[in-house]
């Protein structure tokens, strides 16, 4: 056995509204920066809808993940590694700018620059790609609250697989949203498919990051990846992915999307695992078990045997007591809720959901039932196959039982509390009915309604002994780099020696002073934006220049 | 002249190539990358990328064959003259006109595709330039010296001035007599491995062949990661 700690999350699909704020908090954070314009880290889909990109979950086309081989054993669905490299010329499976959408912005320069006439002047938009004046045609969440139904849900890869049951009546269709982040998975295929050896899994806490310095842009990580969660940056030919905020949970905060997420629907914490049975439990046959199989792996930080294993294997002693403490090993196991999404690519990915029961309430609500009644919800999950059919397609390879499951617990726990709200005696049967007892279906409901941050978010800091290494703290003279800091090497985009992170900062606080746009600040050289202006001194452009004092005398 | 030529030039432009990709490996391994515009356009791409990278590599092997290895090794195994001749002739031909014909859907692409027009930069534009002269040269060395003169046994003056220059014994006289357009494609091609490691072509040095040989899964500690993986610079480690 051998153990290994990984971060891991849970997102509690019942509570997203679909607003966006962590793909935008996120995109602040980390991606708006020229290159990385239609690279979304976190995005939130509609289900069922395309996704992004388009499609994404259609292996037959996109051929992410894993597969078995003829003698039973884990290949990449897209070739091996002698084809990964004759293909290195022209990747034939990498989706292309128009799988994601062509990023554009505005002619806003014309709204000041255009001749007083009858017509208010127009920003027309224009592509950041190609500079010229594009169409909007295609954006990340075109298809956003189900729009364009008729035309564009039909592409949704997911329903194509149910769809023999399916008659998509948009009065009556269903509807969820789904966020997504980088999975960092077990058994991550885009690491596999790289070349180069750039992207890796971090052994102490099983985040998967791209090496920037290592990165040759090779582009097979963009299509080993199922989830297309690895994009790449076409400014700086390198590719970027998620970082589950490393720089934050390095310091015991949860990710920016957490953070951010108004339904505080996230949850973050440990998972223990044992590294040397993922590569079997990933290879099990049937793909519909391999949800039990990736539970299998997972380790329970209970079991004294497996902390013995653990600190054997240099876990330090707070990650032992996290792992204990942590919602997302609640949430899989003692409340067997959360399930992980697509398992059939083989990946065993480490951000797990828990389904949401509301489509099956509306469609109750709707109806004229009550849709808070045991009986009734328990009727109406096993009468409505295309939500629950759905569900499993996402979470559990098309096995709908395990998601029946959950669908129940959440309807028992929605019953059972209801009748604690009202001041009615608990009824045990309920709880019972579902194979809980009431004591843990009340601890359920406090983790998935009421929980606090530091019960949502169990993170264990980064150890101290390393803090000397965390780039904010060197120690050397932060503007003692050749070329000076911040400058762009001959080499295009970025180029030249690293600068520390807090000089990068200083030099970024001052381009963002004197420019509003994220690249080709050019033609702005010189003004100054006041909303970015932080009131410290007096950036360049806020007056005008002095001019030099004529000597007459 | 012939010295300055086939002597001085040879050893400023392989120290420019060492010691230039030495100092871009310590200096921008940030930039060091392919620069790949597949995310713009694929269709042109599938066809001219493979057709010249896989061109300049049989390319590139030939002249392994033509250059390092002696004519007298060639014969030892009992390959002779004829033999190798045609052999060359017709695999270098085939080889060179793949990778004009790849260069030159590659060239047609990064001109006319606006957006790979775009990305195109200044020092691109001039590593095109230079990467054409030489293609074009060697693939007219080749044919001229087969069609007019019924071929040119470079192997008996260019191979070995080649192979002198590496025992540090430079013997300029060998060159001196090839034909010139031998010579200018020697010339040029000691232009392109001046400003190689300025280029984009560093990325064939990053080859990744170790891809066959290594785990799948790559596990990386923290640990091996101060400073964001780079080593900090003599004198600014920080203290333990």
């Amino acid at each position: 056995m051998r153990v290994m700690a990984q971060l891991a999350m849970v997102m509690n699909l019942d509570k997203c509204i679909g607003c966006h704020t962590c793909s935008v908090t996120c995109k602040q954070a980390w991606t708006n920066r020229a290159g990385t314009e239609y690279v979304w880290f976190n995005n939130v889909e509609t289900r069922p809808g395309q996704g992004y990109p388009r499609t994404y979950q259609d292996q037959e086309r996109w051929r992410g993940g894993w597969e078995l081989n003829r003698r039973g054993r884990l290949r990449l669905k897209a070739g091996g590694r002698l084809k990964k490299l004759l293909t290195i010329f022209a990747n034939p499976l990498m989706p292309s700018i128009g799988d994601y959408y062509e990023p554009w912005t505005y002619d806003y320069d014309r709204l000041f620059s255009a001749p007083a006439t009858e017509d208010t002047p127009v920003a027309r938009p224009r592509s950041l790609i190609s500079g010229e004046p594009t169409k909007i045609t295609w954006s990340a969440n075109w298809d956003d609250n189900l729009a364009g139904g008729p035309e564009l849900a039909p592409g949704d890869p997911v329903l194509k697989r149910v769809s023999d049951q399916v008659r998509l009546e948009f009065e009556r269709a269903f509807m969820f949203y789904l966020p997504r982040i980088c999975e960092h998975c077990l058994n991550p295929s885009c690491v596999a498919s790289c070349p180069s050896g750039a992207l890796y899994k971090r052994s102490e806490d099983g985040i998967v990051l791209v090496d920037q310095d290592r990165c040759r842009g090779w582009r097979m990580c963009v299509t080993g990846c199922p989830y297309k969660k690895v994009y790449f940056n076409h400014r700086t030919g390198k590719a970027e992915k998620c970082t589950f905020c490393f720089p934050r949970v390095e310091v015991g905060i949860p990710t920016v999307c957490s953070e951010t997420c108004v339904g505080r629907l996230r949850y973050i914490g440990l998972v223990l695992y044992d590294a040397d049975r993922v590569a079997e439990a990933a290879a099990v046959p049937e793909e519909k078990d391999l949800f039990e199989a990736q539970k299998s792996v997972l380790l329970d930080p209970h079991d004294p045997r497996v902390a013995d294993a653990a600190r054997r294997s240099g876990i330090p002693e707070d990650w032992l007591e996290a792992a204990g403490r942590s919602p997302i090993h609640k949430l899989i196991f003692t409340y067997g809720v959360a399930l992980p999404l697509h398992p059939e690519f083989r990946t065993m990915p480490m951000v797990w959901y828990i389904p949401p029961l509301s489509p099956v309430v509306d469609v109750l609500r709707d109806t004229g039932h009550d849709g808070e009644d045991a009986g009734n919800l328990f009727g109406a999950i096993d009468a409505l196959r295309i939500p629950v059919g759905y569900l499993a397609e996402l979470f559990t390879a098309g096995d709908v039982e395990p998601v029946r499951a959950v669908l129940r617990r959440l309807a028992a726990m929605r019953s059972y509390m209801r009748r604690l709200n009202l001041g009615q005696e608990p009824d045990e049967s309920i709880a019972a009915g579902v194979g809980m007892t009431g004591e843990q279906v009340e601890a359920m409901h406090r983790l998935l309604a009421v929980a606090p941050y530091g019960e949502r978010y169990v993170i264990p800091k980064a150890h101290a002994e390393q803090g000397a290494q965390l780039e904010e703290l060197a120690t050397g003279c932060s503007l003692d780099y050749a070329g000076g800091p911040g400058m762009t090497g001959p080499f295009g985009e970025a180029s030249g020696p690293p600068a520390p992170v807090a000089v990068e900062n200083f030099h970024a606080l001052r381009q963002r002073q004197a420019g509003d746009e994220l690249d080709e600040a050019d033609e702005l050289r010189g003004r100054v934006n006041l909303l970015n202006w932080d009131g410290k001194g007096t950036p360049e452009g806020l007056f005008p220049p002095k001019r030099k004092r004529q000597d007459n005398s | 002249m012939n010295v300055l030529l086939w002597v001085v030039a040879p050893y400023i432009a392989l120290t420019v190539f060492v010691l230039g990709h030495l100092w871009r490996y310590r200096y921008d391994k940030f930039g060091w990358t392919t620069r790949s515009s597949q995310m713009y356009e694929s269709r042109l791409l599938r066809v001219g990328s493979p057709l010249f990278h896989f061109g300049i590599l049989v390319v590139l092997l030939g002249h392994v064959g033509g250059l390092v290895i002696p004519k007298s090794w060639t014969e030892a195994a009992g390959v002779s003259e004829e033999t190798y001749h045609v052999v060359a002739v017709v695999l270098g031909t085939i080889a060179g006109v793949c990778t004009l014909g790849g260069l030159a859907i590659l060239i047609y692409r990064r001109r006319t595709v606006g957006p790979v027009f775009t990305a195109t930069t200044r020092n691109d534009k001039l590593m095109y330039a230079v990467l054409t002269l030489v293609i074009v040269l060697g693939l007219a060395a080749t044919v001229m010296a087969n069609l007019v003169g019924g071929g040119y046994d470079y192997r008996a003056t260019v191979s070995p001035w080649f192979r002198s220059i590496f025992y540090l014994r430079p013997d300029p006289a060998l060159m001196a007599g090839a034909p010139p357009l031998f010579q200018l494609h020697a010339l040029s091609a000691l232009l392109l491995f001046a400003i190689w490691p300025f280029t984009r072509l560093v990325h064939m040095l990053t080859a990744p062949i170790g891809y066959l040989t290594r785990p799948y899964v790559v596990y990386r500690s923290r640990d091996d990661m101060r400073a964001g993986s780079r080593t900090p610079r003599r004198g600014w480690e920080p203290s333990r």
